[in-house]
């Protein structure tokens, strides 16, 4: 071995990024599980009353808005991650087997990755709008009544059908380019076999095509159960800062703004014990999903031999 | 026999199936595709239109280029210094990717190509941190910020250092490239330590030119991330003149009492998406290259 241990070499060059993370990442991870035990924390006057285990998660589950914002980050989570993920991955078999004209809708559905999520919820919130939205005039021209889905007084349910849309949407991008360059790295051998053998192309994608995607399966999945559990920024596209539709404020909250609801009221104290209270639940649900996620697929992911 | 008849036998029925299969399958795509370009469209569309066809029921859904209203662009600009953000932006992604990129080289050096006590361990330790939620790491951000004196009587100068400095590094970035450094063949770093290169120099002249590929990703990704950034220049920016892109978008277009400009609204929303949407054009390759490469576990 021409090497040799060069430990004072190593953290030179790692001092910049580590000097960093520690300041904005490892530092804040344990002054969260600071704040989350202390009472009435006052951070102008850097004072507190004292610690507290559980009284700042109860302020959490006690705010009005909890049930509401669990509710709907749940069903944000469950509609729009199988979805998007099966719609994803049809699209990218599709593309994958199409020679023609595959570069042409590849950009078209990459495009939505790069875009500002402000910039197109604003342009969902028109497309649904009520009186001048396409979504309407659509369903008009199969002899639908307009639907009030984001205007004044709009109801819960249709404010929420029209945000999952979005969701939906701006996720797939992403998802679709994992699975398409999963698909052209998948040995083709597998598919000739299957064609000499004529087997049915249901029966190829179940067999064939399914099982040597599924680590990417696996991984979009649980990254897309990640980032839904975080839904924020969409609202706010689409809804701006009354999250929810005029006349029915909040109503599309989640437990991310209620970790920035609190930390608008930081100078109250105990409001950052309870925005890191929030942001610690909202951990906790994201690691108990992602474990049941790993346990679920532990058997159903398929690692062909020779990875990387 | 079985492969006899797909060897040889019926081959038009086969052409036919083939066929039919392609048309069904180019018919799924284009309305999958309309699904993803009509939000596009209609921004565009809208951008264009005058109040009064804005206010027209149904909707217009074609507009003759020759009817375009392009004042629109100039009331949006009125309505909220657009330029200014967007300034502000390009100015906020241009230090954290150049202080991203500068971070992440020497770490991600380190972690492929250095050997020293506790590598791993670290390493396994930052790779964990990836899935904490970022909102626990804001909460104290903010008040480090708050410590630094960046919030109180904010320059300029404190918002952009606010903006930038909790973003020159990352983790997921030191992960990435240290993939791409480590598929850089060992022979080529012995021979260069024989010949008495030093570790900078192998880094520099040898490591990077052959990541590039992966740093211009990275660079892109990052730029992105910040046009798209949303809460935390919220959170940090006292004035509104300091504030990025998005904000501003959602500002401008939220503290209206009553009925909404859509037309103005949509130019601003337009203006916005335009930039991305060139740099996406022209840098496709690199942006999917990047994208795909992070979604599989190397």
């Amino acid at each position: 071995m021409l090497e040799d241990k060069s430990n004072v070499k190593a953290w030179f060059y790692l001092g910049p990024a580590l000097f960093l993370l520690s300041i904005f990442i490892f530092y804040p991870i344990f002054n969260a599980l600071f704040l989350v035990f202390l009472r009435d924390y006052n951070y102008l006057q850097g004072t507190w009353e004292g610690f507290t285990l559980f009284e700042n998660f109860f302020y959490v589950f006690r705010n009005q808005n909890f049930t509401q914002a669990l509710t709907n980050t749940m069903i944000i989570t469950f509609v729009s991650v199988p979805i998007s993920v099966i719609i994803a991955l049809l699209i990218s078999v599709w593309l994958n087997s199409v020679l023609k004209l595959r570069g042409f809708f590849q950009t078209i559905f990459f495009l939505p990755y790069v875009t500002n999520a402000i910039a197109i919820g604003m342009a969902f919130a028109f497309l649904f709008n009520q009186n001048y939205g396409l979504i309407n005039t659509m369903l008009g021209w199969v002899g639908l009544n307009p639907v009030n889905w984001v205007g004044l007084g709009a109801t819960w349910g249709n404010a929420m059908f029209s945000l999952l849309i979005y969701v939906v949407w701006a996720s797939l991008a992403f998802k679709i380019m994992v699975f398409l360059s999963g698909l052209q790295n998948i040995d083709k051998q597998y598919y000739d076999a299957a064609r000499v053998d004529s087997t049915k192309r249901y029966r190829i994608f179940r067999r064939i095509t399914v099982p040597l995607l599924s680590p990417m399966i696996f991984y979009i999945t649980i990254t897309s159960f990640i980032g839904a559990f975080k839904a924020y920024t969409q609202v706010i596209g689409m809804f701006g800062v009354r999250l929810g539709p005029p006349g029915n404020d909040k109503s599309l909250i989640t437990i991310v703004a209620l970790v920035y609801d609190a930390l608008d009221r930081s100078g109250v104290p105990g409001a950052l014990s309870e925005a890191a209270a929030t942001a610690i639940v909202l951990f906790l649900i994201t690691l108990v999903f992602t474990l049941i996620n790993m346990q679920v697929s532990k058997n159903r992911v398929h690692y062909s031999g020779g990875g990387k | 026999m079985v492969l006899d008849s797909v060897v040889y036998g019926d081959e038009k029925q086969n052409r036919r199936k083939a066929r039919i299969r392609f048309s069904l399958v180019l018919t799924m795509l284009i309305i999958f595709g309309l699904f993803v370009v009509i939000p596009f469209y209609w921004m565009m569309l809208t951008a264009f239109k005058t109040e009064a066809q804005v206010l027209t029921a149904p909707p217009i859904l074609w507009l003759n280029p020759l009817n375009w209203q392009f004042s629109n662009f100039a009331t949006a600009m009125d309505t909220a210094p657009f330029l200014r953000y967007m300034g502000n932006t390009v100015l906020v992604s241009s230090i954290s990717t150049v202080g991203t990129i500068f971070t992440t080289v020497f770490a991600a050096f380190a972690f492929a190509r250095l050997n020293f006590n506790g590598r791993d361990f670290l390493f396994m330790i930052l790779i964990s941190t990836m899935m904490i939620p970022g909102e626990i790491f804001v909460i104290t951000n903010f008040l480090t910020v708050v410590e630094l004196g960046w919030i109180q009587n904010q320059t300029y100068m404190n918002a952009i250092l606010a903006m930038t400095l909790p973003f020159m590094t990352s983790i997921f970035y030191i992960f990435f490239l240290r993939q791409s450094f480590r598929q850089i063949p060992d022979e080529l770093y012995y021979a260069a330590k024989v010949d008495g290169t030093t570790d900078l120099k192998y880094l520099f002249k040898i490591m990077v030119p052959i990541a590039l590929p992966t740093i211009i990703t990275i660079t892109i990704l990052n730029a992105m991330g910040t046009w798209n950034a949303y809460i935390w220049p919220r959170l940090v920016t006292q004035q509104q003149e300091f504030r990025l892109v998005s904000n501003g978008l959602r500002d401008a277009f939220s503290n209206i009492a009553g009925r909404i400009l859509y037309n103005e609204q949509m130019a601003a929303a337009l203006l916005v998406t335009f930039p991305l949407l060139v740099v996406f054009l022209l840098l496709k390759k690199y942006i999917i290259r990047g994208v795909s490469r992070s979604g599989i576990k190397g």
